[in-house]
Parts: structure tokens; sequence; C-alpha cells
């Protein structure tokens, strides 16, 4: 079972990302576009979905806006990956209620720590 | 008895006291002390020019002939000057704004300043005025004889023939009239020293007189009633005859003509006056002078009749009396006196008849031959007119000699002083028209003097040689071819009445006739208008303080010549159609409402200001120092304001493209800025990319001391290719923000585009080879040239080039360079076979940051920035070219670069 769903574009961001998650022994899958994450959704159901917001085909937040939309894929948790200064993609993704906010460029530990949270969240309840 | 050397010698010298109080004058005058030579006294006295030899001498002899008949000669100037406020008044005024020289001056000016009515003017003038001269040469001459022959008898004296006195006497005047009356060409025509000499004369005459008269009265009589009774005694009756018939109202018409038309009269009373206020005292003055000069007439006749031998000539009873009492003395002083009467009359009648003829026929001539203009501007015809003016004294004086000498021997002269009054009367008509009727025109005025003149020459002029010519006596008798109806003492069959109400009925009626006539019948021009106005209302403006626009006297064609002048043709006739307001033949006598003269004057003030409008309105018709060049002045004025707000206008023009062209500007900045914004939003996206991972990898680097080889030289790479990235970021930002600012080393000389294009593929070749894709180079020409930088047309060759390699995702990958000259330009396609760009791109292909989104994940390419296309657009931009994108030969994308061919001469 997949820990974490990885939507991420750029390869230079991927590489970095997968690595840090699974050093820190959870379990990641990868998809580069938006319309890939919600077919992986659907397929693993994975504990925590980790969404960057600029993708192909479909939006992070178009792909945020149809899991909360979905009875199966509301509960999922999502961490979004925001870039700083966009605060309109900030404020739309809370609207949609995003779990947590992670803001490029960001600190490895940061990141771990909220994933963390979300994930013992996603556990207890 | 007094001899004739005497009598000559005292005459000689009474002129010269003339010259010596003619010349103190001038010079004290010059000197700035005219005192009391510009005095209401003087000016007065000077006046009494009227008074000449004929009156002197002949008043007497008419009151002996026609009892009180010569009353009327005094009764006409008093009532004028009585009644100076009705006429005299105006006419100084009149004369004073407008600088008027002359009777034919006053005439001219009045009638649009005609030269022709002018000329006849003057001439009439002449014709009336020389023998009028010539009857004072014969008093001088006949009293000479009278007073130094036997007492009481006129007797010749042999060896002194009356011509040469005649010439003498012609001579001395002309030397006296020369020397103080052409001095100076003054404007004004003023002349202090003449007219000092003529007071003194005038003086002199009166006292002469009264002293003849004293002494006839209380000297030779016991008074009044003495010199009654004895002319009962002789028997005769003074009331025989009724003197206030037709003859008598005639010969009031005729001298009160006389005081104002008369050239000299006009010439002393007019334009010799330096004072308006000057009339109130002539008003009463001149009138008590000539009662005092009539006083003992009566008296003088009476007792001359009744004491003196029958046969005596009346007309000598003022010099015969004495010297039949033996008072020689007295005789010399009454002699002085009729010679002052003579001389005075012959100065100033040659004085302003020498203006006229100088000023309208002299000048005028010479002026239009053209060559004293050019010779010596303003003085010479100063000196043009001096000389012109003293040949003129000189002929007139010569004519005068003339006249007396052919007619000296005949009886024609004695009745020349009726005569030459009935012929100036002929200017009465015009004068008073000129005066207070409006409509009066030139041609009316041209056609009454000139009609009057004729009837006067006719029935009065021609007659009078009846008694020297049969020719002319059977003329009178029978009339012309035997015509009876034209007679010229019974014209139309009205016989039966005095040859001189004749006369003056018929010269005055037709002249009046004729000038009413043809004043209604035809119109006036438009300096005719002008003048009209200023002469009939000169009092308006002086008076009224406040007074209202528009007066009745202002016709419709007057108030829209002004309103064409300011507004134009179309605008005044529209505007005078709308209130249909007529104008032309149908206006005559039609009264503008203020109505429309207040809409004008707003019309008016919209193109001129109301100040000025107002003024120009108030001008119309009806000002008094207005002249037709005033009103082209203010014309020209007005010309300079529309002028002026048409300047105003077209600056306002501007000033809204100006605050157009500034929302523009503004609209352009807000564009800026948000472009900006939009520029930084993406830089700050582009960066953050290569700076996440960098900042993530490093970190992860630093931290995990035990990576593997193969994962540690990933990250590594992947730093390294980020870092590239970054820089190529900044690159591609200097790049682009050097082509807005306008990059200083930008070249733009002839280049061939061919050459540039070549070295291109040649550079892309190898990136062709790295990504095993085919690209071909098809040139349809090999030179051409083109303006631009090459180094930038290379740099977007490479960039598009590069572009359609990096960006083929076709399974058998193909670039085509195409190159040729379409329609004077050269064009450059480069195209591919791959999946083409979607059309939702299309507009904004060439914005910063704009990246087309890869079909598939599999491109193996490095990200583009995004800037490349736009840095290209501007480069081709600023060579005046167009870089698009076309439907592509090979389904995929195809760019377009088009750039003109610069001349083949320059390249």
């Amino acid at each position: 079972m997949t820990d974490i769903l990885i939507a991420e574009d750029e390869p230079a961001i991927l590489d970095p990302l997968r690595f840090i998650l699974e050093h820190a022994n959870w379990k990641v899958d990868s998809v580069t576009d938006g319309e890939a994450v919600l077919t992986s959704v659907r397929k693993q159901r994975p504990r925590l979905l980790l969404l960057d917001i600029m993708m192909p085909k479909l939006s992070g937040l178009d792909v945020l806006r149809i899991l909360r939309g979905d009875p199966h894929l509301a509960e999922i948790p999502v961490l979004v990956l925001t870039a700083r200064g966009q605060s309109q993609d900030r404020q739309m993704a809370l609207d949609l209620k995003a779990d947590g906010f992670i803001t490029k460029p960001f600190d490895n530990d940061e990141l771990i720590d909220e994933v963390s949270r979300l994930l013992a969240k996603g556990t207890v309840a | 008895m007094l001899s004739p050397d005497f009598v000559i010698l005292t005459a000689v010298a009474y002129v010269c006291l003339l010259f010596v109080v003619a010349y103190v004058s001038d010079a004290r005058a010059s000197q700035g002390k005219a005192g009391f030579l510009r005095s209401p006294l003087v000016y007065t006295l000077s006046i009494s020019v009227y008074c000449t030899s004929w009156t002197f001498y002949g008043a007497v002899g008419t009151a002996a002939r026609d009892g009180l008949e010569f009353v009327a000669i005094y009764m006409g100037p008093t009532l004028v000057f009585v009644g100076w406020w009705f006429i005299l008044r105006k006419l100084v005024w009149v004369c004073h704004s407008q600088g008027i020289t002359s009777i034919a001056d006053f005439l001219s000016s009045r009638f649009g300043k005609s030269s022709s009515l002018a000329v006849l003017v003057t001439l009439i003038a002449m014709v009336t005025i020389t023998p009028y001269i010539a009857l004072q040469l014969k008093a001088i001459t006949t009293s000479i004889q009278t007073v130094s022959s036997a007492r009481g008898h006129g007797d010749r004296l042999a060896g002194l023939d009356d011509v040469s006195l005649a010439l003498g006497a012609a001579i001395g005047m002309a030397l006296f009239t020369i020397f103080f009356g052409t001095r100076n060409v003054d404007v004004r025509e003023q002349h202090l020293g003449v007219v000092a000499a003529i007071a003194f004369e005038a003086a002199v005459k009166l006292l002469a007189l009264i002293a003849v008269g004293l002494f006839v009265v209380f000297g030779m009589s016991d008074g009044l009633g003495d010199v009654y009774a004895r002319a009962v005694e002789a028997g005769f009756d003074v009331h025989e005859r009724e003197p206030f018939g037709s003859r008598w109202v005639a010969l009031l018409i005729l001298s009160a003509s006389a005081i104002i038309c008369l050239p000299r009269q006009f010439h002393i009373t007019v334009v010799e006056n330096s004072n308006e206020e000057y009339l109130r005292t002539a008003g009463w003055a001149f009138p008590a002078y000539l009662m005092l000069m009539s006083v003992f007439t009566l008296p003088i006749a009476l007792y001359g009749l009744a004491t003196m031998p029958a046969g005596s000539n009346p007309d000598m009873f003022v010099l015969t009396l004495p010297m039949a009492a033996g008072q020689d003395g007295l005789a010399l002083f009454a002699f002085i006196g009729g010679f002052s009467s003579a001389t005075s009359m012959i100065i100033i009648a040659s004085i302003a008849l020498s203006i006229m003829v100088s000023n309208h026929i002299v000048l005028p001539l010479a002026l239009s031959r053209g060559d004293h203009m050019a010779e010596a501007g303003e003085k010479g015809i100063a000196r043009l007119l001096l000389r012109s003016r003293r040949i003129s004294i000189a002929v007139i004086l010569l004519l005068g000699f003339l006249y007396f000498w052919l007619t000296g021997e005949s009886d024609a002269l004695a009745p020349i002083g009726l005569i030459s009054f009935a012929g100036v009367a002929q200017f009465l008509p015009a004068l008073l028209a000129a005066l207070y009727w409006r409509q009066a025109n030139m041609k009316g005025a041209l056609s009454g003097v000139l009609i009057g003149a004729a009837v006067w020459i006719w029935t009065m002029f021609l007659p009078s040689f009846a008694s020297t010519s049969p020719t002319i006596a059977d003329l009178v008798k029978n009339g012309p071819w035997n015509i009876t109806a034209l007679r010229p003492e019974a014209l139309f069959g009205m016989e039966g009445i005095d040859p001189l109400v004749h006369s003056v009925f018929w010269s005055l009626f037709l002249n009046a006739g004729a000038l009413i006539f043809v004043s209604l019948l035809t119109q006036q021009g438009v300096m005719e208008r002008v003048q009209s106005g200023v002469f009939v209302d000169i009092f308006r403006s002086a008076q009224g303080a406040q007074r209202r626009v528009i007066r009745g006297t202002a016709t419709t064609d007057e108030i829209f010549f002004v309103a064409e002048r300011v507004l134009g043709w179309h605008r005044a006739q529209s505007l005078f159609d709308t209130a249909n307001v007529p104008r032309g033949d149908d206006a005559v006598g039609v009264a503008v409402s203020s109505d429309f003269i207040a809409r004008l004057e707003r019309e008016l003030a919209s193109s001129i200001g109301a100040a000025s409008a107002h003024v120009l309105l108030s001008k119309v018709g009806a000002d008094d120092r207005i002249s037709l060049e005033e009103v082209m002045q203010i014309a020209g004025e007005t010309q300079q304001a529309i002028e002026y707000s048409h300047e105003l206008e077209e600056k306002s023009h501007e000033l809204r493209l100006t605050a157009q062209q500034l929302q523009e500007a503004n609209a352009q900045l807000h564009e800026l800025h948000r472009q900006k914004d939009d520029f930084l939003s993406q830089v700050s996206h582009e960066v953050r990319t290569p700076m996440t991972s960098i900042r993530s990898i490093s970190q992860i680097l630093l931290r995990e001391q035990d990576l593997d080889q193969d994962r540690r030289s990933r990250f590594v790479k992947t730093i390294h290719q980020e870092s590239a990235r970054l820089t190529r970021l900044l690159d591609g930002i200097l790049d682009m923000s050097a082509l807005e600012h306008g990059e200083r080393n930008w070249e733009n000389r002839p280049i061939n585009g061919e050459t540039v294009l070549d070295r291109a593929f040649t550079v892309c070749e190898a990136l062709a080879r790295q990504h095993e894709i085919a690209v071909e180079r098809i040139a349809l020409v090999d030179d051409v040239r083109i303006m631009g930088d090459p180094d930038r047309l290379c740099q977007v060759f490479i960039n598009i080039i590069a572009n359609a390699i990096a960006h083929n995702s076709a399974a058998d990958p193909m670039v085509k360079v195409f190159s040729r000259v379409e329609n004077g330009n050269y064009v450059v396609d480069i195209a591919d076979n791959g999946k083409g760009i979607s059309m939702e791109y299309w507009n904004n292909i060439f914005d910063k940051f704009m990246r087309v989104q890869p079909e598939e994940n599999g491109a193996a390419v490095p990200a583009g920035l995004g800037l490349g296309l736009n840095i290209s657009h501007t480069i081709i931009q600023k060579m005046n070219g167009r870089l698009e994108l076309v439907e592509g030969p090979m389904r995929g994308a195809c760019f377009r670069i088009t750039l003109s061919l610069c001349d083949r001469v320059s390249a």
C-alpha cells in the first residue's frame, strides 16, 4: 500500500522529494500530471497526497476540487506544494479544505514534519 | 481836391500797412503769442469780408435806386448768424472734424470724396467769383477816379487809365495774397496774418462808413428827420416801391446762402475758425456789425439824391458827399474804407479759390502724372502744393483783371454781385442736404449742382451780357431757335416776373429737385454711407453720453456692411434673412428693430468681443470721427481676432490631442505596470523550480554522508543543470531588458539575409545531429539585401530552428527552412512535422514566459524558458519585420519571418 503519492511534473524537484520521503521509510509513488493523479489515487488510495499546483493537463487545484467532490476520495489528506508569493493559490487550496501547505523552496525537515503530522492524524482518524 | 498821385500813394501806403499788420501777426503767432488774434472779435471782424466794395458803395446806390431792397442783402446773413446754432455750428463742427479746406472739399468729402463734384464746384466757383473780383477792381479804379477828380463829378483824369490802375491793384493784391496766404501749407488752411489784416480792414471800413454817415446826418444836416424832410422836399418818395415783394424774398435767400456758400465766406467762417465757441459771439456781433454798416445807408442815399446834381452816380455818394462838402480828408478815409472792402474780398476770395484749384484740379492732375510723388515724397508734394497755390492765385487775379479789362467799359459788371450770389447759391441745396439728409448721395448732389448751374448760366449769367452783345440780346428776347419756352428770362412761359426772381426760382427749384429725385432713385456707395453718417449725425456722439446703439438713421445696408466685415458674407446674409431684414432697394426707409440690432451685436460679440461689437455698431452711420479707414481698421482687428481665435481653436485641439495621448500613455503605463507584475511573478516562478531543486538536493547531500555514488552524482548533475537553467534565465531576462530599453550597440546596416541564415543553419545542424533530426535548407534566392543587425537576426534564426528541433516529437522528425523573395520581402519559413501548436496558444505564443506544454511526458528536452520567442519577436519588430505563426506545409508548426528588402541602390 502506498503511503504517499507525489504529484510533481518537474524531475529536478521530484527526484529529491522521492529520496527524502523514501529515506524516511515511507512507501512512495509519483505521477507527473493532473490526470495521472486521479487515476493513481483511485487505484492506490494513498494515505497522503503531496500535490503540486502547477501541473500539465489538470492543475493541482482542479485535482483537489475533484477529490473533495468524490465521497470515496474526500477523506484522503492532501498536502499542497505552493509557490512562495502565490497567495491566491494558497487561499483557493484552503477553501478546498487542503490539509497542509509546503512552500517551495522548502526545508527538507519541515517537509518530513508536516508529512508525519498528517500521516499520524490520518491514522488516528 | 486830391491829386491822383496822392490818392494812389495813400492806397499803396495802406497796403503797406496791411503788410505790416499781417507780418507782425504772423510773427507773433509763430512765437506762440497769437493772443487776441485768436479771439471772437477778430473772427467776427474777419467775417465782414462779406461787405465788399459792392456793399460799401453799392448799398447806397441800391438804396437810392430801389429803396429798402438793400436791407435784404444784410438780412439774409443776419438771420443765418442769429440762427448760428442751426446751420453754422454743425457746419463748423463737421469741417473741423473732417479737416475740410473749402466748400468744394466739403461737398466732395460728404458725397463719397467724389472728385468730379469737387472739380465741378471749383469750376462754378471760378466762373462766379472771377467777375466778382473784376467788380472789386472796377470799384477800386472808379473810386480812385472819383476821389481824385473834380468834386462831385465823374470826370476822367487824363493820363491815368483805369486799366493800368486795375492791373496795379491786381498785382499788389496777388503779391500780398501770395506772400501771406501761401507761406506754408497748413493742414487747417489757417492764415493768422491774413485774417488779422482782414479784421483790421473790417474795422477801417466800418469806421469810414460810420464817419461818412455821421457827417452826412449830423454835419451836413440836422439829424435823420432833416434828411428825410430834404428827401421828401426833393420829391423822392421812399415808400414808392413795395419793399417786401418776391424780389425781396429772393434777395433774402441769395444773401443768406451767400454768407455760407461764397468760397471766401466759407473759408473765413468755417476754415479759418479756430474755436467753435467763437460762433456764439459772432452770432450777435456780426449782425450788429452789419447793422452798423447799414444804418446810414438810407440817409446817405436820400441825402445824396436830394442834394447832388442829377446824373450823379449814387454808387459813389459815400465819396462824393464828403467831397461836395469840401471834406477831402473824410473822402480819403471813405476811399480807404471802400479800398479795404475791395482788397479784403480779393485777398480772401483768391486764397479760397486757390485752395480749391490747387487741391482739386492741379494736385490730382500732377499726382496722376505720378512723377512728383516719386520725386521728393511728402516735401515734394508740399512744394508742389505751394507752387500750384501761388500760380492759382496769380491766375485767378489775372483772370479777374482780364474780365475787368474786357467788360470794364460796359455795364456788365454792375449786377455781378447778385449774379455771383445766385451762382454760389447753387451749392446751397447740396450743402444743406449734406448736413441734414442722410440719403442725399453723390449722384443727386452732382446732378443738382450741374442743373442748377446750367440754369443759372442760362437765365442769369448769359443775359447779363445782353447789353453788350446783340446776339445774346436776341437770344434773351426770342429764345434759342425762336423756341419761346426756352427764353432765358421766361423759362417755360414764366413771363412778367423779375429776372432775378425768375432765375433764382428756376435754378434752385431744378437744383433741389434733381438732388432729391436722383438721390431717391440711386444708391449711396459705401464711402458715401459712412460719410453721410458722419456729417448728418455729427452731434449725436458729442452730446449723447449713453445713447442707444442704434439710431433710426442707420440703414440696413450700413449694418449689413459692418456685419459682413465681421461675420463674413454667408453668416451675415443668413442672419439678415432669418430676421427678414430687407436690404438694398427694398430697404429704403426701413427702420431696423432694436431686437435685431441686439441679436446682431451678440453675434458680432461672439467674434470680436462685446466691447468691440458695441463700439462697431455704435460707429455705424452715426459717429463723428469715423472714416472708412477706421472701419477697415476695426475690420482688420476683427480679422486678427478671428485668426487668433482660430489659433486658440487649434491650440485647444492640440491640447485635446495631447490629453488623449496622455490618457493613452497612462493606459500604457498601467498595462506596463501590470506586465511588470506579471513578469516578476513569472520570473519568480521560473526561479523557484531550480531553487527548490538545488536547495532540497544540497540539503540531502549535506546530511547524508553515506549516499551511493550513483545517486550522489545524479544529484550533483541535477544541481549543475538547474544552475545552468538559472543562468539561461538570467541571460534571457538581460537580453529582453536590453532589447526593450533600446540597446546601444544595435546595428542597422544593409546585410545579406541569406548569409545570416546560412550561419544560423550551420550552428543548428550540430544540434539536429544530436537530436537525430533531419534538417533541410531550401533556398530560392542567394543574395538578399535587408537592413538590420546580423548577429541579432542570426540569434532569431537559431532560436526558432532550435525550437523546432528540440520540440519535435514526431517519429520521423524533420525541420525544413525555406527562404525566398516575395512581394519585395525576404520571407523565411521554418517548419517542422511535429504536433504543431494547438490553436489556444496562437494568440499569445509570443508573450513572455509563454510555454507550450509538451503533449506527452516522453519529451526529453530541457524545459524552455518561455522567453525565446518573445525576444525573437521583439528583434524582428525592431527590424521592421514580422514574426508570425502560419499554417505549416508539413502539418507541424511553421514560423514565418518577413523582412522588407532595402533599396538595391543603397545595397
